[in-house]
């Protein structure tokens, strides 16, 4: 049954409440499994799961549609961040903070990283602009900042790194942010600009 | 770091830049990673936004990406940010997916 946001509104809010949430379960179960085609280790009974926790959300913050998008679209997209996060918490739970970091920092040993393809003038800088890169994040970024860098490095979602370090997603999101703006910084300081730098690696 | 020859490393990235000036085709394959740890650091904006956000208005941009209205320019710092957040980025997919197949 369509609906305009305003009888959607009005109608989880009032009297036609059961038949609105039994639309809405449908019309999200329908849609997170288009949202999670790609998505392994699904069980049966997730996408009910998933649909149950985000109509309950929604329902929690039906005061902060802001109509700018039609009501579906915003409740789906609640219900992708219910399914994401618990499909993303499954998936990482057997890997620990301490084994993100340490692969990650592994990642980032200047080495490794070269690319062998290039001249060998073009490796010597790259080298050299990546252990700068690694001094400056050991001297210039916080032990928290070196570790999500580091466990984001090696592919951990922020919001499982940010679960380890009792943070969230945002926050998490805010410290990387800072950490790249100190690390530019430091490199501006030393004359170099990101034009230099992005040419180096052939970006 | 005063030991680190800074003034050395700037000369040769100009002259390589200058010598390779006409040799874009010859990039070289860093692995990918890499690139995304360096570019992710030079091209740091000051006024980046949160996946809060973000998320707040990932429906809205949705909607305008599968109208074929140009998204990235009404709200840049939303799409600024997911190709920025591999979290963010990965629901901005999804939800377009879903947006899409329930229009067709």
């Amino acid at each position: 049954m369509q609906r305009t946001n305003e009888e959607w509104l009005a109608a989880l809010r009032g009297s036609g409440r059961e038949a609105a949430l039994s639309d809405l379960r449908q019309i999200l179960v329908r849609g997170l499994s288009y949202a999670l085609v790609d998505q392994p280790n699904l069980q049966p009974g997730d996408l009910e799961d998933f649909a149950q926790e985000a109509l309950l959300r929604i329902l929690d913050r039906l005061d902060s549609f802001r109509g700018e998008s039609q009501f579906t679209t915003w409740a789906h997209k609640i219900a992708i961040r219910v399914a994401f996060t618990e499909l993303r918490r499954l998936r990482w739970r057997d890997v620990s903070l301490d084994a993100a970091v340490e692969a990650g920092a592994i990642d980032f040993v200047p080495e490794a990283l070269v690319d062998m393809q290039a001249d060998p003038e073009q490796q010597v800088l790259q080298r050299s602009l990546l252990e700068m890169l690694r001094q400056m994040m050991m001297t210039d970024l916080t032990e928290r900042q070196r570790q999500a860098l580091a466990a984001m490095l090696y592919g951990m979602p922020l919001e499982e790194i940010a679960r380890r370090m009792g943070s969230n997603r945002n926050a998490l999101y805010k410290l990387l942010h800072d950490a790249r703006q100190k690390l530019k910084s430091r490199m501006m300081d030393h004359g170099l600009s990101s034009e230099d730098v992005m040419h180096v690696f052939g970006l | 770091m005063s030991d680190w020859p800074w003034p050395w490393l700037k000369r040769l990235i100009r002259r390589l830049r200058f010598a390779r000036a006409d040799r874009k085709a010859d990039a070289p394959l860093v692995p990918d990673k890499l690139k995304t740890m360096v570019r992710a650091v030079v091209s740091t904006r000051p006024d980046e936004i949160g996946c809060d956000e973000c998320f707040e208005q990932l429906d809205q941009f949705v909607e305008m990406v599968l109208a074929g209205k140009n998204a990235a320019e009404a709200l840049p710092l939303v799409h600024d940010h997911l190709e920025r957040c591999g979290d963010c980025r990965e629901e901005f997919e999804a939800l377009l997916r879903v947006v899409q197949q329930a229009a067709a």
